[in-house]
């Protein structure tokens, strides 16, 4: 019975950066009791019912759009899809004026992706609505990293004392960065992984390990989270072929001989299959990929459903 | 605080309610129970053994959580709020006669949320409600079918329900608010 005297206050969930142990673990609480909601005949509750939620994303998403759309369904919300192509963005609104106007409409919660870091902080400062951070430049996937954490509890029960090992383009990743956040507040190690040309600046700044040879570290980890090569966002090459990466920093079935034998292997998604992670890795039996999918959408729905507890606190 | 029921007239109380069940519904494939959280859920555990005994069958008891339901999600509490824990309902509710159990009905603002939530989950039968305490001060239509007992009780005093599983003793009090 615990955690009911938790309350949460916040209308936004801009980052993990800023979110206590407690609250990131009243969320993942929370998540639990939304799972079932999804195994039911009826596959719907009404705690979102006649809120407005609109998905305002200004890059692509498969996964993360269709899980936030299904997760405010599921509340019982009505959901108002953005995309930039298809809007007055093309004709040169603002982003400000862009939520302002879906405000005027009588929306209630924000889910944003936006190309440039603190685009949803920046919105959250100027419109009254709750506003959901979907990904936002290099900073922040707050969701992403609560659903992997998530997904850890759920299958090793606890992330105190777990290795973790987050392997290939960190400079470029928002899901590296909360995911960093999320798990060093949960009391796990965490050890970065790949070619010194994808790690930030500042890196000794972060309570990380980092290493710059794979087989060096597979032996060691509970968890492996392997992230997307993003052909999108690499200006200048960083590795001299797609090849030699993956040979030296893949998830390949060699590797996975010198790993523990019930390591959990992640991947935010999409996967670029054979050049990351191998086909069979992917869908062996150590992957939990498809799970954090799953888990994505319960813990979607609890932060949508928080978020508006949130603001009828503020009220 | 007065006390209203001992541990014993608890256990008095408790066998009624199962005997007038039985009495209703002897047919042990078609009844189920389900317990709100989270008083409700330890009396429907309570009244299943009985059931299952009187019955000679193992009756299906499930728990339900109704917190996605409230009518007040949206109001501001101050020092509280809402915690959603899960429904755990392991079998078909369709075609079942759910008994459905809380340890107070007062408003009728719980029953409400919980058929709510018991009808997205199929469709049963009949839903029966079951209480321990049924006192004064509905807001809504509804009764229950089996009470341990009646009372007439003003606003601004509450009924405390305490069990041994999540309390350490069993007693029910009233206590002014």
């Amino acid at each position: 019975m615990k955690k009911k005297e938790f309350i949460w206050k916040h209308k936004d969930l801009i980052g993990l950066r800023e979110l206590s142990r407690e609250e990131i673990e009243h969320i993942l609480d929370t998540a639990e009791g939304f799972e079932e909601v999804s195994t039911r005949s009826v596959k719907k509750a009404p705690a979102l019912r006649g809120k407005v939620v609109v998905n305002l994303f200004f890059e692509d998403s498969t996964r993360t759009r269709n899980s936030f759309t299904l997760a405010a369904n599921r509340l019982s919300a009505d959901v108002i899809e953005f995309t930039k192509k298809s809007s007055s963005v093309s004709k040169g609104e603002t982003l400000l004026d862009t939520a302002k106007n879906l405000e005027a409409m009588g929306i209630d919660i924000v889910v944003i992706r936006h190309s440039a870091g603190g685009a949803p902080k920046f919105l959250s400062r100027n419109i009254n609505a709750c506003v959901v951070n979907a990904g936002d430049g290099y900073c922040e996937h707050p969701t992403q990293g609560l659903l992997d954490v998530y997904t850890i509890r759920k299958m090793k029960g606890s992330l105190e004392g777990l290795s973790v090992a987050i392997v290939g383009d960190i400079a470029h990743s928002r899901v590296a960065r909360s995911n960093i956040y999320a798990l060093t507040k949960l009391g796990a190690k965490v050890i970065l992984v790949g070619p010194p040309t994808l790690m930030p600046a500042k890196i000794e700044q972060l309570p990380v390990k980092v290493s710059y040879s794979l087989d060096d570290v597979i032996g060691q980890v509970d968890v492996i989270n392997m992230l997307r090569i993003q052909f999108e966002r690499m200006g200048s090459n960083p590795f001299p072929s797609v090849k030699e990466y993956s040979h030296s920093f893949g998830l390949t079935v060699e590797r996975m001989k010198k790993a523990k034998k019930d390591i959990l292997v992640m991947h935010p998604g999409p996967i670029n299959r054979g050049l990351e992670i191998e086909s069979e890795v992917a869908d062996g039996p150590n992957s939990v990929i498809l799970q954090q999918v799953q888990n994505g959408l319960a813990v979607r729905m609890a932060v949508l459903f928080l978020v508006n507890q949130g603001a009828s606190l503020k009220k | 605080m007065e006390v209203l029921l001992s541990s014993d007239k608890i256990a008095d109380c408790t066998a009624d309610l199962a005997k007038a069940i039985y009495s209703q519904t002897k047919d042990a494939g078609k009844i189920a129970v389900v317990g709100i959280r989270s008083r409700g859920e330890i009396l429907a555990k309570r009244l299943t053994d009985l059931l299952s005994k009187k019955l000679k069958s193992e009756i299906p008891c499930g728990t339900l959580d109704i917190t996605l339901y409230r009518d007040d999600l949206n109001d501001p509490h101050g020092s509280s709020q809402p915690f959603v824990r899960s429904t755990e309902i392991e079998f078909d509710i369709d075609g079942k006669i759910v008994i459905l159990v809380d340890d107070v009905l007062h408003t009728g603002r719980s029953t409400r949320a919980a058929m709510d939530a018991l009808i997205d989950l199929g469709r049963p039968e009949a839903i029966r409600l079951a209480v321990l305490v049924e006192r004064t001060g509905r807001e809504f239509p509804i009764q229950s079918d089996f009470a341990g007992i009646k009372i007439n009780l003003p606003a601004g005093k509450s009924v405390q329900v305490n069990f041994t599983e999540s309390d350490g003793k069993d007693e029910v009090a009233i206590i002014t608010d």
